[in-house]
């Protein structure tokens, strides 16, 4: 089964098994492995990624569904890991394994382009589809306001 | 100087793996870092024609002539943060820019001595060979530039990258030292720096793969493709050590994508598990979605083995039964049973936590790749010698054909000390011919784990009539790990009964600590801070419960149990206690220090302030892995009668820290865990299998339930380092429930506190 869609820009086309997850066809077909599997049943947030602007859990959104739609992914949010978000995690070492944030940094870039400056009770609503076994949520949402250019 | 041995630069290509090649993976994450670096290319020469192309002092580290110094981790990066402490402490002693640093991964080698990346150990064990590494190298420049320049090398200095000879005004770079390194000894002992002059040790440096987690260019095993290669779901024996009764693979092979369905050994139900695989049936196919669904189309038939009856809502019961009789003394001090007898009143409880998951956000993932040559494999292991090892013994070939590259791990917590994944991998590797990427999936890892030991801890305590506790008599009850390596195992280890046992630092007169007897149904692993968890939990509750008995401030009481300031040693009191691998002298547990995390910790919290309705101030203090961390937490109940944790404070002595932000995350991070796992963290079963299957049954700490703020303190103490990665974790599930306590007056003496109907 092909869909046409596009990602980071590129349109492309792929070739898939029927049924098969976006978060495989990324991981195994588009062979961007940035985007993380972590349950499989849209429980952890380590796989989202952007829809059309939307995040989604790709892990449980099929394939056919992204047919032509635009897809953003985790290196695609910026040419040189220059994004505001991006930023506000280097600079307070939000990651510890960093497994689960490529989800984290697409969750919160989401968020703060619907709600520019977010308050902890939308960062808790937005953000708690995100499991960090790490435990950097302290770090994260004081990165979030970092990235809304409020002091934290 | 274990592990100094100098090499030269064709034998570490040859051990490191350069030559290979191959991989079609980017495993370059950030400027100067690469993990695997061991299949980067060979760094280009600066065509000079005598001398030789770089410097190897020891294993550690690599000077090449451009100046780059390449540093070898020897240790897994899980989050703790060792890929960047550890050039810290090398690149220090060196006297080295940290722009000049090129980070590589070692595989898996017993030249590098200690890799399992296990047990709090990076620092804490390897602080001096780290140390010696990059002491030994600059030491071995001078005595290059000395030469060269015919002064005394007493009169020569490092800095910045470079050897300077004062007097003279002669300065040379460590590149352009390399080509004059020939025939220069190492020192046998290198004089360290005088801490003073540390220039990173200390130093709060950025995360080295922060650059590369934030654009999704940090490689994970998961991550790893080759040429040709297949993807791999395996279905396991629901029950711990059952097999395959037989299968029908008819539908699996249906599936599109699949290319073929294969039987793995089933492991020998008469020998323990060790780290090989469980067996079991694995789909292979040309992605990892066409794999999973072949696998649901299998229709296996199980033989359930000798655990298919394990229910552990029985157990829980046959081990409360367990710690009521008497066990084997493995403490005493003076007569605790006859001073409960005497005292003026006593305390009874029972505390017990189930079996959890280390649950690493990224599940066990591996790729194996089998030839002619030999084995590689790339796997995210905590303890790549094992993985060496276990592949090896599996394949039945020699291990030095087995080369076990490590990759970042997304996340550890103990599980990936254990390679069954990474043997599974090599062993479907052979039998396919193919390279095979093995990816567990999130039921796999909660259900096919190595699992930490569920325990049962029987207490009584005896108070005389001012309120001093006279006599303290515990029993613990758990399966062992070491019925992982033996299935002849006697109960637990003199190593388990130290993780926070036979430590009990309270200044007691009649003490006596009991081990009681425990069956494993199930593999028992580590999980972060091991049996520390449980006796943490139990230990730190209970006193709090004589603090309240008595109607004493908890800090006060914590302190009178501590006593004076003194050095104890469980030894005195007949205990065989191996202090986490480490000397009492150089580590020891110091009261007085103990009592300084508390009153720190308590001071950080305001305790003793007036809080808000509803709400409670837990404490509790616990010494592992050679530190001791202090926990406050303030929780209240929400309008639905849940625990909510407001803020948490936490202190750690960890004697001399290598990066401070890293340990500061580290606590952060230990306290969203215990939360986790003092909240909701249990695995059950029936009929022998786990019940848990993913993040909707065992369920984590997420943002909104995270407190508000988590206050973290490093307490300055001119002492070796202690361990950071583990400590911070036991205190808190005792922290919590001596909070809520506080705040509702209910005693909280099983985990998960979920079962209590509060979270």
């Amino acid at each position: 089964m092909a869909v046409t869609l596009t990602i980071n820009g590129t349109e492309r086309t792929l070739d898939a098994e029927p049924g098969m997850p976006l978060l495989w066809a990324l991981r195994d077909l588009a062979g961007l492995t940035g985007t993380k599997f972590g349950c499989g049943k849209a429980l952890c947030g380590a796989c989202t990624v952007h829809v059309d602007g939307e995040p989604v859990r790709s892990c449980s959104f099929p394939l056919s569904a992204a047919d032509g739609r635009e897809i953003t992914t985790i290196e695609g949010l910026s040419p040189d890991g220059s994004h505001p978000v991006q930023v506000a995690w280097r600079e307070l070492n939000v990651p510890q394994c960093g497994y689960c944030q490529s989800g984290q940094i697409m969750s919160a870039v989401a968020l703060l382009e619907r709600n520019p400056k977010p308050s902890d009770a939308d960062i808790d609503t937005a953000m708690s589809g995100n499991i960090c076994r790490c435990g950097t949520y302290t770090r994260i949402r004081a990165a979030i306001h970092r990235a809304a250019g409020e002091s934290s | 100087m274990n592990g100094l041995q100098r090499i030269s630069r064709r034998e570490f290509l040859n051990r490191t793996g350069q030559a290979g090649g191959g991989l079609v993976f980017a495993l370059s994450v950030g400027a100067a870092c690469t993990p695997g670096g061991d299949t980067a290319a060979t760094p280009p020469v600066n065509g000079a024609a005598e001398g030789p192309d770089a410097f190897m002092p020891n294993v550690y580290v690599n000077i090449r002539r451009d100046g780059i110094v390449e540093i070898i981790c020897h240790r897994s990066e899980m989050g703790q943060g060792i890929r960047t402490c550890l050039p810290q402490v090398i690149a220090d002693e060196l006297d080295a820019d940290w722009d000049r640093i090129e980070l590589k991964q070692a595989l898996g080698d017993e030249k590098y001595g200690d890799q399992n990346t296990d047990g709090s150990t990076s620092i804490r064990r390897h602080f001096d060979l780290l140390r010696g590494a990059g002491a030994t190298a600059r030491e071995m420049l001078v005595a290059a530039a000395a030469a060269d320049w015919g002064v005394p090398a007493a009169e020569c200095v490092t800095r910045d990258h470079a050897v300077h000879h004062e007097a003279s005004g002669r300065s040379a770079g460590y590149g352009e030292l390399v080509a004059l390194t020939d025939g220069v000894e190492a020192p046998g002992t290198p004089t360290f720096k005088d801490p003073a002059n540390y220039r990173y040790i200390g130093k709060s440096l950025d995360n080295i793969d922060g650059y590369a987690m934030s654009v999704g260019a940090a490689n994970y095993g998961i991550d790893l493709t080759f040429p040709g290669m297949l993807h791999a779901s395996i279905e396991r024996c629901p029950t711990h050590g059952g097999a395959v009764a037989a299968f029908d693979a008819t539908a699996a092979k249906a599936v599109a994508g699949v290319v073929d369905v294969i039987q793995l050994p089933d492991p020998d139900p008469a020998a323990a598990p060790g780290f090989l695989p469980l067996g079991g049936v694995a789909v292979l196919a040309t992605n990892t979605w066409s794999a999973m669904q072949g696998r649901a189309a299998l229709d296996i038939e199980w033989a359930p083995g000798k655990n298919g009856a394990y229910e552990s809502e029985k157990y829980r019961e046959e081990l409360h039964a367990s710690a009521q009789k008497e066990g084997k003394i493995v403490l005493e001090r003076g007569d605790a049973v006859a001073a409960l007898t005497t005292a003026d009143r006593t305390h009874v409880a029972d505390y017990y936590a189930p079996h959890l998951a280390q649950a690493p956000m990224e599940p066990p993932a591996a790729l194996a790749n089998v030839t002619d040559d030999g084995c590689d494999v790339w796997s995210c292991t905590q303890n790549p010698q094992a993985t060496q090892n276990t592949v090896a013994g599996l394949l039945g070939i020699d291990k030095a054909k087995v080369r076990a590259h490590v990759t970042l791990l997304g996340g550890g917590f103990g599980r990936k000390s254990k390679p069954d994944f990474a043997a599974e991998a090599a062993w479907l590797s052979r039998a396919t011919g193919k390279p095979v990427k093995v990816t567990w999936t999130r039921e796999d890892d909660l259900r096919h784990g190595f699992f930490h030991s569920v325990s049962a801890q029987h207490l009584e305590a005896g108070l005389d009539d001012a309120g001093n506790v006279t006599a303290w008599h515990q029993r613990t009850a758990f399966p062992s790990i070491g019925s992982t390596f033996d299935v002849n195992a006697a109960g637990p280890s003199a190593g388990e009964l130290g993780l926070g046992f036979t430590d009990i630092p309270y200044a007691i007169p009649n003490l006596r600590m009991e081990a009681c007897d425990a069956k494993p149904h199930v593999r028992i692993g580590w999980l972060r801070s091991v049996c520390n968890v449980y006796h943490a939990f139990a230990i730190s509750s209970f006193a709090d419960e004589l603090a309240h008995l008595t109607e004493t401030d908890p800090p006060a009481f914590l302190k009178q149990l501590l006593g004076a300031p003194r050095k104890v040693n469980p030894a005195d009191d007949g205990a065989e206690y191996p202090n986490y691998g480490q000397g009492l002298d150089t580590h020891p547990i110091d009261t007085g220090r103990i009592a300084g995390v508390l009153d720190t910790v308590a001071g950080m919290a305001g305790w003793g302030r007036k809080l808000p309705a509803g709400h409670g101030l837990g404490i509790a203090v616990h010494r592992s892995f050679l530190s001791t961390v202090g926990v406050v937490a303030e929780v209240a109940a929400d309008k639905d009668g849940r625990m909510q944790v407001v803020e948490l404070w936490m202190a750690i002595d960890a004697g001399l820290v290598v990066n401070p932000d890293r340990v500061k995350a580290q606590l952060e991070g230990a306290g969203i865990f215990g939360m986790s796992l003092a909240l909701y963290g249990e695995l059950s079963a029936k009929n022998g299998a786990i019940v848990q299957g993913n993040f909707d049954t065992y369920p984590m700490v997420r943002m909104n339930q995270a407190p508000r703020a988590i206050h973290t303190h490093i307490l300055p103490v001119d002492a070796p380092p202690g361990g950071v990665g583990e400590p911070g974790v036991p205190p808190v599930a005792p922290a919590l429930a001596n909070a809520w306590f506080a705040a509702t007056g209910k005693r909280l003496r099983e985990m998960p506190f979920r079962k209590a109907g509060i979270a």
